[in-house]
């Protein structure tokens, strides 16, 4: 029996003479922690208010849990909880308030009030619970948007770039709570261009780019094709020898980081320094990360074949 | 399609949360439109009465008052959804009312049934205030409450129109002071149209704010400019259509979901 929770199938979506997706096929499965990365106007959240029922597509399905989230909205949303990209709150009301009612839209009373205890706890919020939505600071507005989109206890979870903006002890306290509702059973679909947080957290990932997914895998694989590595150096005042320029992957200063596709090139380097006297004042040797996976597939559009389009 | 479903207790909690937001600016949604009415009250009166007499036997500030109240009624029946509506698209909250599974009739009845009450306070206090100035007759309490309930309805649902609609605080300023604004001081609030000119009479008689004021005026004093079941038909008519394109709006998410 298919566990999917999530199917989207050739999805198109035109604004006026803008292709944003261009026929997007996606299946997430039970409990999946998934992240759909990609720079800004990839079109992963256009992606996400399709799912979300917020925009329509021009063509193709999807459906949450076998609801069409168009014919059966009122099921499929009932299944959905969407964490939005903006800071967006309601000025007159409170905290416990706003939980209320947004559980109360989906039918929920108050024998749900437990819940919302739970979130607000799991959220640090406890000690907001009763202020007002204009007199929180931004990162407990941040705390109070996720909140709103888990109090009606729904399975499947959307995080539209959760973390944008946020400060790294919040991060860290947001990402341990989804993880611990991931833990218990729901689903987790996260968007992010912060490919550290996608590599620590998503267990499959989709690269998007300009409306089209260049690559969809697990994180462990995606990383496991690139076995190079980064070398990174710093040079004191002298550039880079020339016969070394073909390995430069970036350089900030004089800082520069060689893309390796095996430790035996090290050697070669280290001497090219040496033959012209480059005095080297740091040295790193970096595993390759996201980035470096994302930035080769988004250059190549070759590779979307290689990784398969898995739906 | 209008899909009718047993959530209903969804559709419950988006009007008492509607309710509950004008409920906590009371002062500015409920004390201030009648302090406005008892103002055009106190001045038309002090201006007008003895001069103007539209009905033997019922003096001026007597007329004036359900006018007064069924122009607050519609006021700020209107002015309820349309600025729930448009404060939510601005701020961009309005997307926790978008995520919902509520359907297009449970939105348009949860916003439709809190502005009715807001007009309907509204005009529920203009009324008792009055009275302890005016002795006001009831000819027939039926037809006062037909056209309070109606005229609070149709225009509860011109302001869920005009809040989709609207984009920005201006374009429902403008759609507000350029169509709200003329079609209830022409409707007949302050005068008989029969006191008009030709022209402006023939030209009442296409604004569904004169019936709704004529009906509703009826019922106070058993006389009107047009009889009462015309009105009642008039409005009626009105109402079915605009609650028809406003659900239609809904439905295809015009201006709501992109």
């Amino acid at each position: 029996m298919s566990s999917s929770v999530v199917k989207i199938n050739g999805i198109h979506k035109h604004f006026g003479g803008l292709h944003a997706l261009k026929g997007i096929d996606l299946t997430i499965e039970q409990g999946e922690f998934f992240g759909l990365l990609g720079p800004n106007g990839a079109g992963k959240s256009t992606l996400i208010n399709i799912l979300a029922g917020l925009t329509k597509p021009t063509s193709g399905r999807v459906s949450v849990m076998g609801f069409d989230v168009d014919q059966q909205y009122q099921q499929a949303r009932k299944l959905l909880g969407v964490v939005p990209q903006e800071l967006v709150f309601d000025p007159f009301f409170n905290v416990r308030e706003m939980l209320r009612f947004q559980a109360g839209y989906f039918g929920r009373g108050r024998e749900n009030d437990a819940w919302v205890d739970e979130i607000l706890e799991g959220l640090g919020l406890t000690e907001k619970a009763h202020t007002n939505m204009r007199r929180l600071s931004g990162g407990m507005k941040r705390r109070a948007l996720i909140a709103q989109a888990l109090a009606h206890r729904p399975p499947v979870i959307v995080l539209d770039e959760p973390t944008a903006g946020v400060d790294v002890e919040l991060r860290q306290m947001l990402w341990e709570f989804i993880k611990r509702l991931n833990r218990e059973g729901h689903t987790i679909i996260l968007t992010t261009h912060y490919l550290e947080e996608a590599e620590t957290l998503c267990r499959r990932v989709a690269m998007m780019k300009q409306g089209e997914i260049v690559a969809l895998d697990s994180t462990v694989n995606m990383l496991n094709q690139f076995s190079g590595k980064n070398l990174v150096l710093k040079l004191s005042g002298a550039p880079l020898p020339s016969g070394l320029e073909q390995l430069l992957k970036s350089k900030e200063d004089q800082t520069y980081t060689l893309a390796l596709s095996d430790l035996d090139q090290m050697e070669g380097v280290l001497s090219t320094l040496r033959l012209e006297n480059v005095k080297v004042e740091d040295i790193q040797l970096k595993e390759a990360d996201l980035e470096d996976v994302f930035l080769s597939l988004v250059g190549s559009s070759a590779l979307k074949s290689e990784m398969g389009d898995v739906a | 399609m209008i899909q009718l479903h047993s959530n209903w207790r969804g559709a419950y909690t988006l009007f008492k949360k509607e309710l509950l937001r004008f409920w906590r600016v009371a002062f500015q949604t409920i004390a201030s439109p009648v302090l406005t009415a008892l103002l055009y009250l106190l001045i038309f009166s002090h201006v007008l009465s003895g001069h103007v007499k539209v009905y033997e036997e019922v003096a001026y500030t007597a007329f004036l008052i359900p006018g007064l109240i069924m122009m607050s009624i519609l006021q700020n029946a209107f002015a309820n959804s349309s600025s729930s509506l448009i404060q939510s698209k601005v701020m961009g909250n309005i997307v926790f009312i978008l995520l919902t599974p509520l359907t297009h009739l449970q939105l348009f009845l949860a916003f439709l049934a809190a502005s009715m009450i807001r007009g309907l306070m509204v005009g529920i206090v203009i009324y008792v205030v009055a009275l302890f100035f005016v002795d006001l007759p009831v000819a027939n309490g039926a037809w006062i409450l037909t056209f309070a309930f109606l005229g609070s309805a149709l225009l509860g649902t011109f302001g869920i129109i005009a809040g989709i609609w609207a984009e920005k605080f201006d374009q429902m300023a403008a759609f507000q002071n350029f169509v709200i604004m003329p079609l209830t001081f022409l409707s007949g609030v302050f005068y008989s149209i029969h006191s008009l000119p030709q022209f402006w009479q023939t030209l009442s008689h296409f604004n569904p704010f004169f019936y709704m004021i004529d009906g509703f005026r009826y019922g106070f004093f058993g006389k009107g400019d047009v009889s009462p079941w015309f009105s009642l038909t008039v409005v009626v008519g009105f109402l079915l259509a605009l609650a028809w394109g406003c659900l239609k709006m809904l439905e295809s998410g015009y201006k709501l979901r992109t």
